[in-house]
This record gives C-alpha cells, structure tokens and sequence, in this order.
C-alpha cells in the first residue's frame, strides 16, 4: 500500500444517499481473477448510456471532473455487498478519498486496507460541500482534517491503527503475520 | 463484585479474542470458520502466492462456487460449456487455488454444493457460539445459529487464509425486540422487511444485532436464516439469534455437527451462550409482529418497503427519492397492490431453503402461472433441490409453468446470465433492489415466496392471504 499523508484535490459531488456498492461496481462486471481493469465499470449503468456511450449528465463525466481525487457522496456511502471490486474500481478511476456523512461497515474496511480515505464529516460539512462541487480540499491523514477552501479545518475520525497504517503504507497482513505466536497460543489453548 | 451479565455477542467475541484490542490495535479476533467461493477469493489466494504463504488452517476453511456458475442442467452436468467465458475462469481459478492450498471444495457438479449461506447451516459446520466469515455481506444468514458471523473483503479473505485472524473493532450491539404472534400469510421475510423498513438501511450501521423475544424463539431454523440474512440490509455487521432446543434439534445428525460425546459436550457448552438476564445492549428496539402484514418494496433499498395492502408514499422535495421511483416506474400516492410484473424469481441465501420451496409450491399446487409471465425457482442448494424433488416440489413448480434449475445465487445477483431485462418488473424474493441488481435497468420489488407464488398466479402484486 502506498503511504497517504495529505491529499489535495478538489471534489466531484454525486449528492444521492444509500450509493450501494451495486451502483459503485454491478455484478456483472466481477467475473474476473484480478484487480484489474475495473476503474472502466466504475458506476458502469450511471455513467454510460445503454450504447456504452457516456451521459453528460452524470457528475463524473463533466468536464470539470477530470483529475478530481475527491468524491463527496450522500449518506450512507457504499452500502450493500461487501465486494472490494468498489474500492479498487474507485482507485483505478482516480479517486483517493469519499467523503459523506456516513460511510457503511464493510466499505469503510476494505477501501482502508487499499488506501482510499474514508471520510465522515457532519452534516453541515456536507452540505456546504454538496453546495461546492469542484471546491479544492486538503486531506491531512495524520491531523485528520479536511480543510475547506473557507479555511476552516474539520476534524474527521479515524482508527488510530488505520491511521498508522495509511501514514507508514503498511498493510495489516504483515501486523496479522507478526502475531503467530499469540495465535499459537490460542490455538493451543481453544 | 459479580461480573456484569453477558450478551451473547460478548461472549463470542471475548471466546475469540486472540489479543483484545486497546486504543493503538484493533483485537486480533480467531476465525473458526472460513467459507470461500469464487467471486471474492482469486485475488486473495493470488496474494498468498506472491508472499509465498500457506493457508493456515485448510481444516477450518471451506470452498464452494455459487455466484457466477451457471443454473442450467446442461451448463452444471450435461457437458455443455458454461456459457459465460469470464464465469468459467473463476470457476477454473476457484478449483485450482484449492488444490493448489489444499481447500476442501464443493465443486459445481458435488452433490452437497449451493450457495454458501444455504450449506453451511445445511451441512451441520455453522454451530452456536462460533465465528464465521465469508467474502460476502449475507454471511450474517450464520447468526441464525447463534455464532458472530459477518461478511468481509477480499483483503480480509487474505487476512483469513493467512493467519485464521481479523483485526476488528468491537461493535456495539443492537436487541430487537420482537413479540407477538405473526399472523396468517406473513413470514420472517416480512418480519425482516418491515424491521428494515422501521430501522432505515442505515439504522444497523456499526452494530451487531440480537433478535430477541417470543417471537423469534417461535421461528424455526429456516426462518431464523431469513431474518439474520438481512440485518446487512439494515447496515448492521451481524445478526444473531442465541441458540435453543430449536437450534440444537436442527443440528443434531447433521454431517459436520459433533456427534457422540463430543455432541453431548458441544450441547452443554452452547447452553451457556445466551445473553444473561440484565445484559446490556447499546440500543434496544421493538416491533410488534402481531401488526406486521405481508411487505414489498417500492423503491430502491430495502428500507423503501410498505404492507403489501399500503399506498407508495409521498416524499416532497426529496430527490433521491423521486429518482428512485422514476427508476421503478411508480408513482407516489398509488397502491403496489396490481402492479403487473413480468419475472418472478424464487430464491437466494434469504429464501431459497427447502421451507421457502414449500410456501411457494403450497399457492401454486395444481395451477398455472400466469401466461406471459416468467418465474425462475432456484433452490439455495443441491441437497435443498434433491429435498424438494423427493416431495415432487419440482413437478408443482414445472406444471406450474416455472422453470426449475440447479443452485446458485442467479437471479438474486445476476452474475452468471440469469437476469431481468431492461425496463422488466421482477417480484423477487431474494434481498436486495438496488438499481440494476438483478441486471442493468431491472425493477425489483422485494417479497416474501408466498407473495411471489400468489403474484405469479395473477401475474401482479398480489397479496397472498386472498389465495390461502
């Protein structure tokens, strides 16, 4: 995993709630062996027209769009399947972070062991950057703020280990590996 | 001083705890069950090999294919190639990954395959006070049991087959409360519907749940499965129900239950799970199941769901919600009841399960679907669709005008071809109706088999008590 330390980026804004990962990444687009080629399917029935061809009236294709790191997504981001195609198709594509008021279990999980940044602001945050598409945002991983372009600094939580883990571009297997001889011992002793 | 009663849940986790966690490291939490299948494993098994890792407990890890395989007969056992190339490789990649790492595999054509939520109970390997994980969200179907079973990732599959551990944070815990007798005609399925309904799709996130009171005790095995299968749908990371003579009856004589002494054993040990009287929960709700009717969604998560008798509702300047009701084609305001669909299919880790089958055949006995209209009836495993041929299920379902296939996840998903057409309404009682779900432009309206048995007679919602 590479290491995350701050990120600035301005933002592209898909302001519905509940975006489940069926929206991020459809089913039919997970028969595969690997990780890669899947930023291409990255909401593929949102995005593209039934001819393939993109719509203009998604966020993601306008042109001010391009090169955004940051999506800023309605409550309860990332809902739904615990498939980790949704993360790595949102890397793939180039996005770094999602920021929402909320941000389901599992998706927060799996988009931290691959270095996407979850981000849970509240409610006014939000909506001032719901308000702001296209706003210019600093992510500081160890301060755990986002800084609006206003100034104003936000404070976002986040798991110390998780934290760690993102600033050093640790991965947790080898943290898991290192503790063989606790599980050893549980396993001696269940 | 006594130490303070136990919840259930703190029970298994604290039996699992192979370091507890502090502020600095989540716990390092043991995994006594891993089950894997084809669609989120290949790129774990891929990083054990470029680290040259083993997998550490193959004995306590299980592999099925169910996702992407196809449903078939001629697909499965007659030769026939399966018809979509990518879905082909996964299954290739699955069977050579367990060889490879020496994974048990129930591979397509074995007799005890089927979707992993529908054998691990079935098989007798799901048992109280255990911890059960699977790359896949409906991994909570296992809570039925009374064990902490939760979906993760792909990295976590990893994680699993490495070192038999997950680091996690100790959720909070949630108790439903539930009493009250379910009336005629409504099931666990609109039990969980109208909980999901009243919690929001949001109402579970961060916590496990404990379904609790007489109304749950009265629910058999099967349909334990069904409520525990959608607490992920109220964003909850688990589901439990603590174990009882029903549990323990269920899962005597099943092949990877204990037997003998070791049966005897294991029974005194699951009869200290429960949560003790005075336990605390982090948050309490109650639904009363005297008042729950037969539900159905209407929108696009599972929380948009109403009685089946009710009127779509009115949500002014909310517009993710008029969105999602452009997508289905509905209108605020008009009843669900009568609305024609075109696919019913009949299903998934929810309701797939030898008794679902039955509720489903019991409406359509001796009748014809209704003409136009395509119903698919997918039994959750080979053994549920050996079961069900034995009682002639499979005769009431193709006289019916059904189609009758092998086991898998099919339509709930729509990997492995069987979709739902653009545009198409589908009553479906698999558990999600997320846009596209059951194939890019479907509309799903999520129900319970007797719902979708009864819609399929008449060929539009239909409340099924009108029938019994």
């Amino acid at each position: 995993m590479h290491r995350f330390t701050t990120l600035t980026s301005r933002t592209v804004v898909l302001p519905d709630a509940n975006i489940d990962t069926d929206r991020i990444i459809p089913a039919r687009f997970l028969t595969t062996t690997t990780r890669a080629g899947l930023g291409e399917h990255l909401f593929a029935d949102w995005r593209y027209d039934e001819q393939r061809i993109p719509r203009q009236d998604f966020a993601l294709n306008h042109p001010d769009a391009a090169g955004c790191q940051v999506l800023v997504a309605g409550a309860n981001f990332g809902c739904g399947s615990s498939r980790e195609h949704a993360p790595w198709a949102l890397l793939a594509y180039g996005l770094r972070a999602v920021v929402s008021t909320e941000i389901a279990d599992i998706f927060t999980n799996n988009a931290l062991k691959n270095g996407l940044l979850p981000v849970v602001v509240d409610a006014r945050t939000s909506a001032w950057l719901m308000a702001h598409p296209g706003a210019e945002v600093t992510l500081d991983v160890a301060a755990t703020t986002l800084t609006l372009p206003t100034g104003a600094a936000v404070h976002f939580p986040l798991d110390r280990f998780a934290r760690h883990c993102l600033l050093e571009g640790l991965d947790e297997l080898g943290f898991l590996l290192a503790r063989r001889a606790e599980i050893e011992a549980y396993e001696r002793r269940a | 001083m006594a130490p303070a009663p136990q919840t259930l849940f703190d029970k298994v986790w604290q039996r699992h705890e192979v370091v507890a966690e502090s502020a600095a490291t989540p716990a390092v939490l043991y995994i006594d069950v891993h089950l894997v299948h084809e669609v989120t494993s290949p790129q774990a098994f891929a990083v054990l090999r470029e680290r040259g890792l083993p997998v550490r407990r193959p004995e306590r890890t299980l592999a099925t294919m169910d996702h992407s395989t196809p449903t078939q007969t001629a697909q499965v056992f007659g030769g026939a190639p399966i018809a979509i190339d990518s879905a082909a490789r996964q299954v290739a990649q699955l069977e050579r990954n367990c060889a490879d790492f020496g994974v048990e595999l129930l591979a397509l054509r074995h007799a005890q395959r089927g979707i992993v939520h529908v054998i691990g109970p079935e098989l007798g390997l799901s048992q109280p006070g255990q911890t059960i994980v699977c790359g896949d969200s409906h991994t909570s179907t296992h809570g039925a049991l009374g064990a902490l079973a939760f979906g993760i990732g792909t990295t976590e599959v990893g994680h699993v087959l490495a070192t038999q551990c997950l680091l996690q944070r100790k959720p909070r815990t949630l108790a439903v409360e539930v009493h009250g007798a379910l009336a005629p005609g409504v099931t666990a399925k609109d039990l969980i519907l109208a909980l999901i309904a009243q919690l929001g799709v949001d109402g579970g996130t961060g916590h496990v749940i404990e379904y609790r009171g007489d109304t749950v005790r009265a629910l058999d095995m099967e349909e334990r499965m069904t409520v525990c299968n959608m607490s992920i749908e109220a964003g909850a990371r688990a589901g439990m129900i603590a174990p009882d003579e029903t549990t323990y009856a269920y899962l005597a004589g099943r092949p990877r239950a204990p037997h003998g002494a070791a049966w005897e054993r294991a029974l005194a040990d699951w009869r200290t799970l429960p949560s003790e009287p005075g336990a605390r929960f982090d948050r309490e709700v109650h639904i009363d199941a005297a008042r729950v009717e037969p539900m159905i969604t209407y929108g696009t998560n599972p929380g948009m769901a109403i009685p089946i008798g009710g009127q779509i509702p009115h949500r002014e300047g909310d517009a993710a919600f008029a969105r999602a009701l452009a997508y289905m084609g509905l209108t605020p305001g008009r009843p669900i009841k009568d609305q024609p669909v075109n696919v019913v299919f009949v299903g998934s880790c929810t309701n797939g399960r030898l008794s679902d089958l039955r509720s489903a055949a019991q409406l359509l006995r001796g009748k014809r679907i209704a003409a136009g209209l395509r119903m698919l009836v997918v039994p959750g495993s080979q053994q549920v669709k050996r079961a069900a041929e034995a009682e002639g299920l499979d005769r009431v379902f193709l006289d019916a005008g059904a189609e009758w296939r092998e086991s898998g996840c099919s339509m709930c998903l729509g990997m492995n071809g069987d979709v739902v057409a653009r545009g198409e309404y589908s009553l479906s009682t698999s558990n999600r109706n997320f846009e596209g779900r059951q194939g890019a432009g479907a509309r799903t309206l999520l129900a319970s088999p007797l719902t979708a048995a009864a819609s399929a007679l008449r060929g539009r919602v239909t409340d099924p008590r009108e029938l019994m």
